[in-house]
């Protein structure tokens, strides 16, 4: 048997532990460089959401009678929810994209690691939906958003809801892979999301809906985001009359739940696609 | 064992709408350590399908093949070790510069950061992009792309070079250029893999050459031999009026050494025995029959003609782009 060509490049000594993690930084890196090079994605996945903060707050909220601290209070983790959800397309969009552009093919011949691209696009959604939160964070106080609890609980409120938007990112990941195509991803997350996220307790207190609407929305998974935003960020209205079924009772319980499943599915579904896809 | 070898391989694609596709029927191709070896054929023949499965992108339905040994199908990632690949449109990140690119090839190979570095400005200056390597490849001309994207090949000087259409998009310079690097690379021992539409290209660069069609590999040998394996002297004729065609056809034959003449647009060629002898008979026999030509002449068979001969179609046609589509 031949031997390689002398002057060929080695690989510097490492395992597979530590070659996955520079894989997935290197990978994070070209995303995050993406974000700074095309700011128009970061500056529209954040006018949408503040865009929602202000019309909601100013049309719907003198219609729409909140005991406590008032409609603002109320919204803001509903718009939170919605947007974490909302930016997880991204991934299948961004996704799509790549394998458009070919870009997953220069990876699929290189001895990387399939798995550390696929967790350096959902890190990359995640930077995305961190700055988000943030902005519309500020866009909250300024319009009369107040937390009513301790750090702690608001901490982990704000990492409830991007844990469930990573997980998330994952099945658009997915998506993405399966579709090939960045616009039919945008278009049909648009019709799949909009209910997703409309027919729950995000923007009104479900108790009101009709009955078939109130079902959906107690089991709905974001209206439990939505609760436990609520209930962690000290916003719940006093008198809230909590729907009967399990996940409305167990909020918390049931986003931990549900993201925990989503990941056990679609992270190993994701990595054997991505193994075999090309352009 | 070839250094490169596939061996009966087969992959059909089943797209949604459309009857099956058999892009690969049986394929088998044997490379030498150290040469470099031409995929020749019309378009759909397989070629990129044939060069997906060797470096490890897609996997063939049945078959298999081997690099310096080692499975394709079965052991991916040593396979991804040893060979630098460039698809047949480029795969480059649109929104990092040309360096970073090449950069970021080196890290995912594993080099650590000085090498990577080091290694991406070599290459950078090999293919004449210093000026542009900090601008974002968006603003690249397809040529430029296309040059990063072979850079990216070249990164860790792999043994094994698979370059698919490498030279399409580029202009007259920059293919010199690549011919010169490939020719570079392949004394230093690099064994090559490309395909190509153009017949002078695999005339210059390759070893040896393997036609393809219809996902098998219908002749294989250097092209001297693939030129002699088609017999001999040609005579071209080029006919006034288009309509005569099937007349001349059977003219043509005539005088032939056998096969049938071939017409591509207004021009029909045939193999023949005697060159000056069949030249004369076929031009006065044209003038008895009243057959108008423009020009007529006789040359030694090309790799045009011997992709005419064994696959019925012109290597560069348009012709055959719109047959495979079909
Ligand atoms: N992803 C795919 N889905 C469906 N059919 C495909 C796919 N890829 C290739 N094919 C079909 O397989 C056949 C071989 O394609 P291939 O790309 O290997 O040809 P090629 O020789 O590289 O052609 P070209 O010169 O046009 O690049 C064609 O008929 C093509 O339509
Ligand atoms: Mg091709």
């Amino acid at each position: 048997m031949t031997t390689s060509t002398s002057t060929t490049l080695q690989p510097i000594p490492g395992n597979s532990l530590t070659r996955f993690l520079s894989d997935g930084w290197v990978t994070t890196w070209r995303n995050l460089m993406k974000i700074i090079r095309v700011p128009e994605i970061l500056l529209f996945s954040l006018i949408q959401p503040v865009m929602f903060v202000l019309l909601f707050t100013y049309v719907f909220g003198a219609a729409i009678d909140i005991p406590g601290d008032g409609y603002t209070s109320f919204l803001m983790a509903g718009i939170f929810a919605q947007t974490v959800v909302f930016g997880s397309t991204y991934s299948g969009s961004a996704m799509a994209q790549d394998l458009k552009d070919g870009i997953i093919d220069r990876f699929r011949t290189l001895p990387m690691s399939g798995a550390a691209v696929l967790v350096g696009r959902t890190n990359g959604d995640l930077v995305i939906n961190t700055l988000s939160m943030l902005v519309m964070m500020g866009t909250g106080l300024l319009v009369g958003w107040r937390v009513n609890s301790s750090p702690l609980e608001f901490l982990a409120g704000v990492g409830l809801l991007l844990l469930f938007s990573y997980a998330f990112s994952w099945v658009m990941a997915f998506l993405g892979m399966s579709v090939k195509s960045p616009e039919i991803i945008n278009n049909a997350s648009f019709l799949v999301l909009f209910p997703l996220t409309f027919i729950s307790n995000a923007f009104v207190p479900s108790e009101n809906l009709p009955t078939p609407l109130r079902v959906f929305a107690e089991w709905n998974p974001v209206s439990a985001l939505v609760q436990s935003a609520r209930e962690l960020f000290g916003n719940v209205p006093p008198g809230t009359i909590v729907g009967e079924a399990w996940p409305a009772q167990n909020p918390i319980a049931t986003v931990l739940i549900g993201v925990s499943v989503l990941l056990v599915i679609f992270v190993p579904l994701c990595i054997r696609k991505f193994a075999t896809i090309s352009r | 064992m070839s250094f490169i070898e596939a061996i009966d391989l087969v992959k059909t694609y089943s797209p949604k709408g459309s009857p099956q596709v058999r892009a690969l029927d049986g394929l088998n191709l044997e490379v030498q350590q150290g040469s470099v070896t031409a995929l020749l054929g019309p378009n759909g023949a397989g070629k990129t399908t044939t060069v997906k499965v060797l470096t490890t992108l897609i996997q063939p339905d049945s078959g298999s093949a081997f690099i310096d040994g080692v499975n394709v199908v079965a052991e991916p990632q040593a396979i991804r070790r040893m060979i630098g690949a460039s698809g047949q449109y480029a795969a480059v990140d649109q929104n990092l510069t040309g360096f970073e690119n090449l950069l970021m090839v080196g890290k995912l190979y594993h080099l650590g950061t000085r090498v990577a570095r080091q290694r991406a400005t070599e290459l950078i200056e090999l293919f004449d992009l210093v000026e542009a390597q900090n601008r974002t490849v968006k603003g690249y001309s397809g040529g430029m792309r296309r040059r990063i994207d072979l850079a990216g090949a070249l990164v860790i000087r792999p043994p094994v070079l698979f370059l698919d259409e490498p030279t399409t998009g580029l202009d007259p310079r920059s293919r010199l250029g690549l011919w010169e690097v490939i020719e570079r690379l392949v004394a230093d021992g690099t064994t090559v893999l490309l395909t190509t539409q153009y017949l002078e290209e695999a005339d210059r660069l390759a070893n040896s050459i393997s036609v393809i069609d219809n996902g098998q590999v219908i002749a294989q040998g250097t092209a001297d031999e693939l030129k002699a394996s088609i017999g001999g002297l040609r005579v071209a004729v080029t006919l006034v009026d288009e309509s005569q065609s099937e007349n001349a056809r059977t003219l043509l034959t005539r005088f032939g050494s056998g096969e049938q003449a071939i017409l591509t647009g207004r021009t029909l060629v045939v193999p023949v025995q005697d060159g000056p002898h069949a030249l004369a008979a076929i031009v006065s026999a044209a003038a008895e029959e009243g057959i108008g030509l423009h020009d007529a002449g006789m040359r030694r068979p090309t790799l045009d003609d011997v992709f005419l001969q064994l696959t019925g179609r012109s290597a560069q046609t348009d012709e055959a782009e719109t047959e495979s589509a079909a």
